[in-house]
């Protein structure tokens, strides 16, 4: 008797998550525009209610559309389930808000995203959350944040801008010392580079507004949870694991073990929080997700050709991309992102502001604004944009100066994209 | 011991139902069935066997081993037993060796004997992930990667890889070489039914003719589309079916 097979990645981009519509037989996943679900009598609407049987009720807790790209996501991930939301930072807080409350603390990477670094840095602070950022690649640092209110550990797969390569087995080991889960944003990866919790994080989600849809045309976030974390054994997890009145007095982990943290997330988060996704928005991040295991290859193909485009670049004082080998996390990206270090790379202009500002605003291909992941090719100037809001400390600790230049590389010509970065350096020197 | 009750008290006024896990498995297999069933009237006892889910210790290795473990860990007097897959066979082994207490049993997923292929048991005798790999693929029907899960958000395959990951070693082996070695010795009097998936690649319908034909007054329900997990892959019918047996 051979092993069975699982299906690939690429079959399940297509199709996890979906059979054809029951209802219609539609092949492409239905948009099922609806805010609610007629119940088929009293007793059914009570069974949804108090989760005896399973099925949707109301679009802010559960939409079909949306239930797809949840679980394909998770199927690509290899979790037990995800919850899609209105945004990658909207994943983020669910999972902070189900796991701890005021008077816990978080140890994170200094190497976020700015808008992470400004909810864990400020706003959750306003609401008793404190969190200790520390130099990713540093584990003792690590170690040393942890107090006894520390619920969890967070860092980047892809430190941003910095592209510091998070060590996921390390830190999720110092996480699981202490007792608490690794949770990592997987956005410049994608599913297809790493699958974060092979490695052992617990946790993850994506900002879908990004590499999932490529196509830039919805914010979205997905959370997915990998079910190996036991938070009974870890005992600081009273959210997952003593009885909550909110909701009939359920214990989450005592009816699920592999699923409660997303039954709380879900029953409370998405119920009182309420930053769903829009069913619209689910397909249309389906459509992306559809072509990833084509478009992620493609991505990291061009960069490489621009990355090596750069080094030889008399305007260019650095290149920071984890494949070079004078990357401090060079050899940590051989060994977790065989399959390349994402389409995201940024460097260091000679001439400071005055020069940044001139090659930008001489691209011709490259566009000028805050995302990344897109098809198309995106070039921003993370100082006075997406870190604005960051010390000069922080920013230092985050790997950015005032002439880092950060490029996105997309779909387009990889040579059509040295052109216009030759033309933009040469006019900056000027 | 750990026995799931959905937080409500023991009522002696109310009947008793309890659910037996599969191999590998816990008491949150019934996740949704055990729970309708606790506000529906019932004193719900969903265990997790030895060494499985909440209750620590060595699994036991034989079927009658853990139908003895199960007299001793319910109170009540008499009661009806849910069992799934292995659970199947525990629930025959306690109608047959106690049937003053057994009042009625359902058998979800069931076969007998209940053969487990070669391949199988030495990968989980060796704790290699080969046997965790079979226990999700042939315990789902061929389309579930592909389908939807009828719970929002959730995916089977990860959910079940995960439960078995979380096992200490050598308690996926225990269970499937008593579930091979099971042999049962006398007579099932008491009401049965058969829950079968008509896709269920572990343990196929066919499979449960044998047993079927021991008990002549059971009545069977064939559920299309779903494979051996039958609780999650159509937790509805497998409740409805449910319903309508024990509330007879």
């Amino acid at each position: 008797m051979s092993k069975p097979k699982y299906p690939g990645f690429d079959t399940l981009a297509l199709h996890a998550g979906q059979s054809p519509d029951p209802a219609t037989g539609s092949r492409a996943v239905p948009i099922y525009q609806t805010t609610s679900y007629v119940f088929r009598d009293t007793e059914h609407a009570a069974s949804l209610f108090n989760m005896e049987r399973a099925g949707h009720v109301y679009s802010r807790i559960s939409n079909p559309t949306v239930a797809v790209l949840e679980e394909r996501v998770a199927a690509l991930e290899g979790g037990v389930g995800a919850i899609a939301t209105a945004s990658g930072q909207a994943a983020l807080h669910l999972a902070v808000a189900t796991l701890m409350g005021s008077g816990d603390h978080i140890v994170a990477s200094a190497a976020l995203y700015g808008g992470s670094h400004n909810l864990l840095g400020y706003t959750l602070k306003r609401f008793g959350i404190e969190t200790t950022f520390v130099v990713p690649r540093d584990l003792q640092a690590w170690k040393k944040a942890i107090r006894p209110s520390t619920k969890l550990l967070f860092g980047e797969t892809l430190g941003n801008p910095g592209l510091d390569v998070l060590d996921i087995p390390a830190v999720a080991a110092i996480a699981h010392e202490a007792k608490v889960p690794l949770l990592v944003d997987a956005t410049f990866t994608t599913p297809y580079l790493l699958q974060p919790f092979a490695h052992g994080a617990d946790l993850l989600y994506h900002s879908a507004t990004k590499f999932l849809g490529g196509h830039g045309v919805a914010i979205a976030g997905v959370l997915v949870d990998s079910g190996r974390f036991d938070w009974e054994a870890s005992g600081k997890f009273a959210t997952l694991t003593a009885p909550y009145e909110g909701f009939h007095g359920m214990d989450f982990e005592e009816e699920s073990g592999t699923r409660a943290f997303l039954l709380r997330a879900r029953r409370e988060g998405l119920r009182d929080f309420g930053a769903c996704m829009a069913p619209m928005t689910a397909f249309q991040i389906l459509q992306g997700v559809e072509t990833l295991h084509l478009r992620m290859p493609r991505h990291v193909e061009s960069t490489r050709k621009v990355v090596a485009y750069l080094k030889t670049n008399s305007a260019v004082q650095k290149v920071v991309y984890p494949e070079l080998p004078e990357h401090p996390d060079h050899e940590l990206a051989k060994k977790l992102l065989p399959l390349g270090c994402g389409a995201v790379l940024s460097f260091e202009i000679k001439g400071g502001r005055p020069a940044g500002k001139k090659f930008i605003e001489s691209l011709r291909v490259f566009s000028h604004l805050a995302n990344v992941g897109d098809a198309k090719s995106l070039v921003i100037h993370p100082a006075t944009t997406t870190h604005y809001r960051m010390s000069d400390d922080d920013l230092q600790r985050a790997g950015i100066t005032a002439g880092t230049v950060r490029l996105s590389i997309g779909l387009e010509d990889a040579q059509d994209l040295i052109d216009d970065l030759d033309r933009a350096l040469k006019a900056s020197q000027k | 011991m750990f026995a799931y009750t959905a937080g409500r008290a023991f009522d002696e006024a109310k009947p008793t139902v309890v659910f037996v896990h599969g191999a590998g498995l816990d008491h949150s297999s019934f996740l949704l069935q055990s729970r309708y069933f606790a506000y529906h009237g019932w004193n719900v006892l969903a265990l997790d066997l030895p060494g499985h889910g909440r209750t620590p210790g060595s699994p036991i290795s034989s079927v009658r081993g853990m139908a003895e473990w199960v007299f001793k860990a319910v109170a009540a007097d008499k009661f009806a037993i849910v069992g799934h897959s292995m659970g199947s066979l525990v629930a025959l082994e306690c109608a047959a060796s106690a049937p003053s207490r057994v009042e009625r049993i359902a058998l979800i997923g069931t076969a007998y004997p209940m053969k487990v292929g070669e391949a199988f048991l030495d990968a989980a005798k060796r704790d290699h992930y080969d046997a965790f790999d079979m226990h999700t693929i042939w315990g789902h029907a061929a389309q579930v990667p592909l389908g939807g899960d009828p719970t929002p958000g959730m995916w089977m395959y990860g959910d079940t890889q995960a439960r078995l990951e979380r096992l200490a070693p050598g308690v996926l082996y225990a269970d499937l070489k008593a579930c091979n070695d099971y042999v049962l010795e006398g007579d099932v009097s008491c009401p049965a039914l058969f829950i079968l998936g008509e896709r269920d690649m572990m343990t196929p319908p066919r499979a449960a003719k044998a047993i079927q034909e021991k008990l002549p007054n059971a009545k069977t329900v064939r559920v299309n589309f779903s494979g051996h997990s039958l609780m999650s892959e159509a937790p509805d019918a497998t409740l409805d079916a449910l319903i309508g047996f024990l509330r007879t």
